[in-house]
């Protein structure tokens, strides 16, 4: 099963590779990572995608706490979090392919933010499923280079992650 | 008052109490070692490699309970520190590791002796550091120690530059350290602790299985009062041998792999494992799914990683085992009637138990012609001074020490238990015995592993180290080779070592004395000598060839399908 997991790390050397190489180490997936700072000086967040059953989520939760220079961490598998992603996408656009691109860039609400005359780039955001259906449509019309972010993940509700 | 990082490093671990450091010079750390060349509080131990130096800071830290410090430069010497920072980590030992670093400037150009040590024992760490400026020692210092010692303990590793080694600075210790995002859980929660002495006083056939926690701990004195108040007998891991008396009356002695028969009849047959500071390893458990299969599991530890990783766990408690037994203690006393019930209801458990321990106990056929490896153990422990302390090898003669020495007290047993590091023997036994010159220390190993680190003769003897050397040899690595015999047709590949030692001269080339039985009846004389002499020694068995290990659980079987003679 799939997890969205947030981890509140301290912005210190080297954490990144504390996080991945416990993953590697211990023989954990990532589907998909991403991390930025904070609006609190010196934490970072990561944003991690994995999958296992209940006892490796378990251990995965566990062994993160464990590293020193995390702070907390939340799972947010019981669609308690609102999770985005954003992608890039640069698509062919010629002849006719030109207007479909729009129509199908128009429908999922995203942007075009390079043009010429032989393509398109585009701005997506959404959730990772809405990401997935966006870049079905545009594979056939040829898709020529693809940069997703890998999800963040918010908790719902006024309480921020501190509670 | 201004001083260099160097001297400001020497001074942090003076502040944190270190009166012994393991290290060896390089060109990264000569400035520490020239502010170390007046530096008089701290006494500092030269080996004759860095994994041995390292190996010695963490013999010295199982013997004392303090946190052991070894230096390394950096480069190789850093990478040679990499299998003893291993070792430790995995038996959860409390170590600072102090590695230097070419100088801020030029680390990610591929230097001369750069390496990045970080990175390399990142996975085999509890933390690292890298001090990147002279402000920043004392803070980092404090906080490695801390981390090093609290929660369960670990090696943790500082990376010092040189550059921050001559750069100027104030040096002021900090009182106290406060890391947000490391807060060891120390207290067992309450009303888990209630819940799993009720689940003990209403179980029938329960076993205190025991780790090294316990000794990590220091709670061998909570677990013998615990387990004697309510008559529940214990097993030991390997690391947990010495935290209760091998000799009472309720020990099973060791579990597992190579554990007694009536240890392993016990987990099988239990209905309630109350595990203390154990980790449920595959060398405990055999194959996970017969393990205990009776059994509800209580399980104590202080690292939350540890619980739910192996098995399933009906009660967990975290929390620091010393103080979470105390609370059991007070609680089973509040519960005086329900406790004697209790008790008088386990009697037909400690026949059964009685019954497994008669039928097939530790034992070995004894010989008047060729040396029994168990029979020198035996006679080492008769004839040992009783606060002893053992470190051992890995392989045959730590299984035989932990079946045959009957261990009672905790930090008298240095061995590689996780990682199961040849070559630890000596050099732990050299740390340990730094840290008490008075003592006894005896270190067993075999033929193989004695000589992965048998420089470290040179080092007992410039620093008048007693260490007692036994080595029981058979001229094969005996573990492999019994594996290869049991296991693969007796095809003894690359086991047998050919070359015989003359381990009598070898001593002698360090300035030490060597004695060798050959006879059965030459091992007590041997031993007798051996203890006499002032200075290290190293004492010879040759002993029967092709002695086994047993009674064995092969690797992936049941706990209850033990082979006893083969």
């Amino acid at each position: 099963m799939q997890h969205t997991i947030s981890v509140m790390v301290e912005n210190e050397f080297g954490v990144l590779s504390r996080v991945a190489s416990l993953f590697s180490g211990r023989g954990f997936n990532i589907d998909s990572l991403s991390v930025a700072p904070t609006n609190e000086e010196g934490l970072s967040r990561m944003t991690i995608v994995t999958r296992g059953d209940d006892k490796i989520l378990e251990q995965i939760n566990k062994q993160l706490n464990k590293l020193i220079d995390v702070l907390k961490v939340i799972d947010f598998t019981d669609g308690s979090g609102i999770e985005r992603e954003m992608a890039l996408i640069k698509v062919t656009a010629e002849d006719e392919s030109r207007a479909e691109v729009l129509r199908i860039v128009d429908i999922f609400r995203a942007k075009i933010i390079d043009v010429t005359p032989k393509s398109y780039t585009i701005e997506a955001t959404g959730n990772p499923l809405k990401i997935d259906a966006i870049l079905d449509l545009l594979r056939p019309l040829g898709l020529k280079e693809l940069v997703r972010t890998g999800s963040v993940t918010i908790g719902r509700g006024a309480k921020g992650w501190k509670g | 008052m201004k001083m260099n990082g160097a001297r400001i490093m020497l001074e942090c671990l003076k502040k944190e109490g270190v009166d012994t450091v393991f290290g060896y010079p390089g060109g990264t750390v000569i400035n520490i070692y020239d502010e170390l060349f007046s530096f008089k509080e701290i006494r500092h131990i030269l080996p004759r490699h860095e994994q041995a130096g390292t190996h010695a800071a963490d013999g010295y830290a199982r013997a004392t309970g303090k946190v052991g410090v070894a230096i390394a430069t950096s480069g190789p010497g850093a990478t040679n520190t990499v299998t003893a920072i291993a070792t430790a980590y995995m038996d959860s030992i409390p170590m600072v590791i102090v590695t230097g670093q070419v100088p801020t400037a030029l680390i990610g150009n591929d230097a001369f002796q750069e390496v990045d040590i970080i990175g390399i024992t990142r996975p085999c760490t509890k933390h690292s550091f890298l001090i990147r400026d002279v402000k920043d020692i004392a803070t980092i210092m404090k906080k490695a120690f801390y981390i090093a010692r609290t929660g369960r303990p670990g090696p943790v590793l500082v990376d010092f530059p040189k550059d921050i080694q001559v750069a100027m600075g104030e040096f002021s210790y900090p009182d106290s350290v406060e890391i947000r995002s490391y807060k060891p859980t120390v207290e067992g929660h309450p009303r888990q602790v209630e819940k799993a002495c009720k689940m003990i006083l209403e179980a029938r056939r329960p076993v205190l299985y025991v780790g090294g926690g316990v000794v990590l701990g220091d709670a061998s004195e909570q677990l013998t009062v615990l387990a004697r108040k309510l008559g529940v007998p214990v097993t030991t891991t390997l690391m947990g041998l010495g935290s209760f008396p091998g000799d009472d009356p309720l020990s099973l002695g060791m579990l597992g792999m190579h554990g007694a028969y009536c240890a392993n009849m016990a987990m099988t047959h239990s209905d309630l494992i109350i595990a203390v500071g154990s980790r449920f390893d595959d060398r405990v458990t055999g194959k996970l799914a017969t393990f205990a299969p009776h059994a509800k599991i209580i399980h104590v530890d202080v690292d939350p990683t540890s619980i739910k990783k192996n098995v399933r766990v009906d009660l967990p408690i975290v929390g620091d085992v010393k103080d979470v037994l105390a609370q059991m203690i007070k609680f089973t006393e509040k519960m005086m009637d329900k406790t004697a019930e209790f008790v008088a209801a386990m009697e037909p458990w400690h026949q059964e138990i009685s019954a497994w321990k008669d039928k097939h106990p530790i034992s070995y056929k004894s010989s008047t012609t060729t040396i029994k490896p168990q029979f020198v153990i035996q006679k080492l422990r008769e004839l040992c001074d009783e606060n002893a302390i053992i470190s051992t090898d890995v392989g045959q003669h730590q299984m035989w020490t932990a079946q045959f020495f009957k261990f009672n007290s905790p930090r008298t047993l240095l061995t590689s238990g996780g990682l199961g590091t040849m070559g630890y023997g000596l050099p732990a036994a050299m740390g340990a015995q730094a840290a008490f010159p008075g003592r006894q220390v005896i270190t067993i190993c075999g033929d193989g592993g004695v000589q992965m680190n048998i420089q470290e003769m040179a080092t007992l003897v410039q620093n008048r180290l007693p260490v007692k050397i036994v080595i029981l040899n058979n001229n094969f690595l005996g573990m492999v080779r019994q594996w290869q015999e049991l296991f693969f047709d007796k095809r003894y590949s690359q086991t047998c070592m050919e070359l015989p030692i003359d381990y009598i001269k070898l001593a002698d080339a360090y300035g030490a004395k060597g004695f060798l039985a050959t006879k059965p009846d030459e091992v007590e004389k041997v031993i007798k000598q051996g203890f006499a002499e002032k200075g290290p020694v190293i004492m010879e068995f040759k002993i029967a060839r092709e002695e086994k290990v047993l009674p064995m659980v092969p690797a992936g079987a049941s706990l209850n399908e033990m082979v006893l003679n083969a």
